[in-house]
């Protein structure tokens, strides 16, 4: 069957069966458009900016494990896209990204509405291509969907000059693709499994440490079965909430710079250390010298070997799809008679419960001023915590990862890696679109909010029921806490002047607005939220702190051991 | 210390620039790289001079190898191999000059590959430290350009680099 390439681009979504495209119409891609038009069997989500397209495909595929796809065009469209690619890059999330690209014979000229899109999204894409000839399409296509998917998942981007959408001819999609140059899945080594089982079994202070890897993978259940088998603790790192019950007694919070004093405590003391899809990133371990300061043999479990061996040297690497290697670490476990070393687990586990007296969450919350704490708490009691939770990035962020108890993967959806403000309403649309009958909060503050505003619109126009929590203490709140902690308490340009009248702005774009200033008010106004507005989009101000901070805290650079705790100011 | 990398990978579009692309955004250090197609004119074969510690090597192997176009990586350095380099030299010939350059040139067994009455251009061989020492050895007032292409290297008896 001879088909256009256009029409190609909208076969091969459907052989993918692709739910949703969201994207941006421009000149490079109106023939793919106008076959959109033409087909019922995928939808496309206008969204208001290709930031939010890219964020928007980025939260399905985390919400869903589905591959997100979005569709952008030339030029301006693309370079728009890039902050969503990178941010999806850097937290290893499956996409492909689709542009158009001004026709092949202008390519290089200075064309209108071209720039060198391979080359710009190069360093921010797990693989890039440049169609250039028709009969590559199909075939580019699915090698797409493949790279992005397996191995360690990432985003890939397939450019599409306008004349290739014009040009035609015999379309097949292909069933498989073999490429030699990519074969990502690698058999765990299974002598490298004994020999981490022994040091497992040899452990006296042991402990998981578990990442973004385990949701990526689904290895959430094998990751339970192994830690209840084991009794150890189990630490996750902010993209891994969710991989491990918050709610289980194993659980000892989240680590890192704002991770709890019993997690960073135990991550530094312990002498065998179980690293299961985490890359012992800055924010985690703190200062590397510091973290190797103390003698513990390191058992790492990665599908990607460059994760391996890049930040703290590892006894024994396992490389691997998760699941598996878990699996057959707890086969080896099972057919052993050893058990771990009873009298020393409980003694690890008086210490780290020693350390979890200090309840470093504490904080006050009084008659009159609401606390950003607060407002988190009471989200997860009034939801029951069965919430999707997006989030965009600075204070909140790490408030929502502290306070809100996940305990289910794929629930907790935002930008670690990059740490992209203004991901976490296009990442809630994403949630929804994935998840149709899910409750969707989105917590947010009011300088991330004002960077995707815009896509208020879209949540009207698709009726998105998403719940905004916007923690609004009038400050760019994680840099004035650096300002006040590093820079002397000298606020520079981290007031954030002239605000919006934020229900005012719900309800121009048809929301629901709410403004919440009492701390008495924060649990009605939930519930009217998510009880009486339950299908509405509901925007919540909630006028909290402005002198609040995230505590613990680990100073950049600094040593796990070197927290500073809210009791020591 | 230094170490010479040998890649396969596609002979694609843009494989070059992901390659050196990835050294400057990692801030991994580049001595030299030379790139040609093979005798199978799909695959391209590319070596890489470095220098870093083990671990800096490590990390540089391991990327390399997760680049989607990249097909197989060795470093050479870690086995018997061969190193060659190619160097053309085109020198001040006049008076005196002009016997001892040929003299020097005979020694290092470069080859004279043009002459005019006033310049030598001499092509030159071998492995980097002899094309330094080379160097070293000519007075460089008379040194009016050299080009040098970079290192390429083969294992040496039966270490293949094939796919």
């Amino acid at each position: 069957m001879q088909l256009t390439g256009a029409e190609i681009v909208v076969k091969c979504l459907q052989e993918e069966k692709v739910e949703y495209v969201f994207g941006y119409p421009g000149g490079s891609v109106l023939y793919i458009y106008d076959e959109f038009f033409k087909q019922d069997k995928f939808k496309h989500v206008l969204v208001r900016h290709e930031q939010a397209a890219v964020h928007a495909a980025d939260a399905y595929s985390r919400s869903s494990k589905k591959v997100g796809v979005c569709l952008v065009t030339s030029g301006p469209g693309v370079t728009n896209a890039v902050t969503g690619i990178a941010t999806a890059n850097m937290d290893s999330i499956p996409l492909v990204i689709i542009s158009g690209q001004v026709p092949t014979h202008y390519i290089g000229q200075d064309a209108f509405q071209e720039c060198d899109t391979v080359g710009i999204t190069r360093p921010c894409v797990k693989h890039n291509f440049l169609v250039k000839d028709v009969k590559d399409l199909a075939v580019t296509i699915k090698k797409a969907f493949y790279i992005a998917q397996s191995g360690r998942p990432g985003p890939v981007l397939v450019d599409i000059p306008k004349d290739i959408t014009t040009h035609s001819c015999e379309f097949e999609y292909p069933k498989t693709i073999a490429m030699r140059s990519y074969t990502p899945h690698v058999k765990c080594h299974s002598g490298q499994v004994k020999k981490a089982l022994q040091l497992i079994l040899e452990a006296k202070r042991p402990m998981l440490y578990t990442g973004g890897g385990v949701i990526l993978s689904d290895a959430a259940n094998q990751l339970i079965k192994l830690a209840h088998s084991l009794g150890f603790p189990v630490t996750n790192t902010l993209m891994g909430l969710g991989g491990y019950p918050a709610t289980d007694k194993q659980f000892v919070g989240m680590l890192g710079m704002h991770g709890t004093y019993e997690a960073n405590m135990a991550m530094h003391h312990c002498d065998v250390l179980v690293a299961i899809g985490a890359r012992f990133d800055d924010r985690v371990i703190g200062n590397p010298a510091d973290f190797g300061s103390i003698s513990r043999k390191i058992i790492h479990i990665d599908i990607d070997p460059s994760s391996i061996a890049k930040r703290v040297d590892v006894d024994v690497p396992i490389v691997g799809h998760l699941p598996e290697v878990l699996g057959e670490l707890q086969a080896a476990f099972d057919e052993q008679k050893a058990k771990p070393d009873a009298a020393a687990l409980a003694a690890w586990w008086k210490q780290i419960n020693e350390w979890r007296g200090k309840n470093s969450l504490k904080y006050k919350q009084g008659k009159e001023i609401i606390m950003p704490q607060y407002v988190i708490e009471k989200l997860y009691e009034v939801t029951g915590g069965e919430a999707f939770v997006t989030s965009d990035v600075g204070q909140h962020q790490m408030w929502a990862a502290q306070y809100y108890k996940f305990d289910k993967p794929r629930r907790w959806i935002n930008s670690g890696g990059l740490g992209t403000m203004g991901v976490g309403l296009p990442y809630a649309m994403g949630v929804r679109f994935a998840n149709p009958e899910a409750t969707v909060a989105c917590v947010t503050g009011e300088a991330s909010i004002q960077m995707n505003i815009q896509e208020l619109s879209t949540a009207k126009q698709f009726r998105l029921p998403i719940k905004v929590i916007n923690l609004n203490n009038r400050y760019l709140g994680m840099v004035r806490q650096w300002q006040e902690m590093f820079h002397g308490n000298r606020h520079a340009e981290s007031y954030v002047n002239a605000l919006p009248d934020f229900v005012k702005l719900a309800e121009a774009y048809g929301h629901v607005g709410m403004q919440i200033n009492r701390p008495a008010d924060v649990e009605p106004a939930l519930r009217e939220a998510f009880g009486k507005y339950k299908n509405e989009f509901v925007f919540m101000d909630f006028i909290t702190d402005q002198t609040a901070n995230v505590y613990p805290m680990i100073a950049a650079g600094k040593g796990l051991s070197d927290m500073v705790l809210a009791e020591d100011l | 210390m230094r170490h010479i990398i040998s890649i396969l990978l596609e002979n694609e579009a843009g494989a070059l620039s992901r390659v050196s692309g990835l050294f400057s955004a990692r801030a991994f250090n580049i001595e030299s790289l030379t790139v040609a197609a093979t005798e199978d004119s799909s695959l391209s074969r590319m070596t890489i001079v470095s220098s870093g510690s083990d671990s800096v090597i490590e990390q540089i192997t391991k990327q390399l190898n997760k680049l989607i176009d990249v097909v197989k990586v060795v470093d050479l350095s870690e086995a018997p191999h061969i190193e060659r380099e190619l160097m053309l030299v085109k020198v001040r010939a006049t008076g005196k000059d002009r016997e001892e350059m040929k003299r020097v040139a005979d020694i290092f067994r470069g080859r004279i590959v043009d002459i005019t009455d006033s310049t030598y251009v001499i092509e030159l061989t071998g492995d980097c430290s002899k094309l330094d020492a080379f160097l070293d050895v000519i007075e460089k007032s008379l040194v009016l350009e050299t080009v040098r292409t970079g290192v390429c290297g083969i294992g040496r008896g039966d270490r293949i680099l094939k796919v």
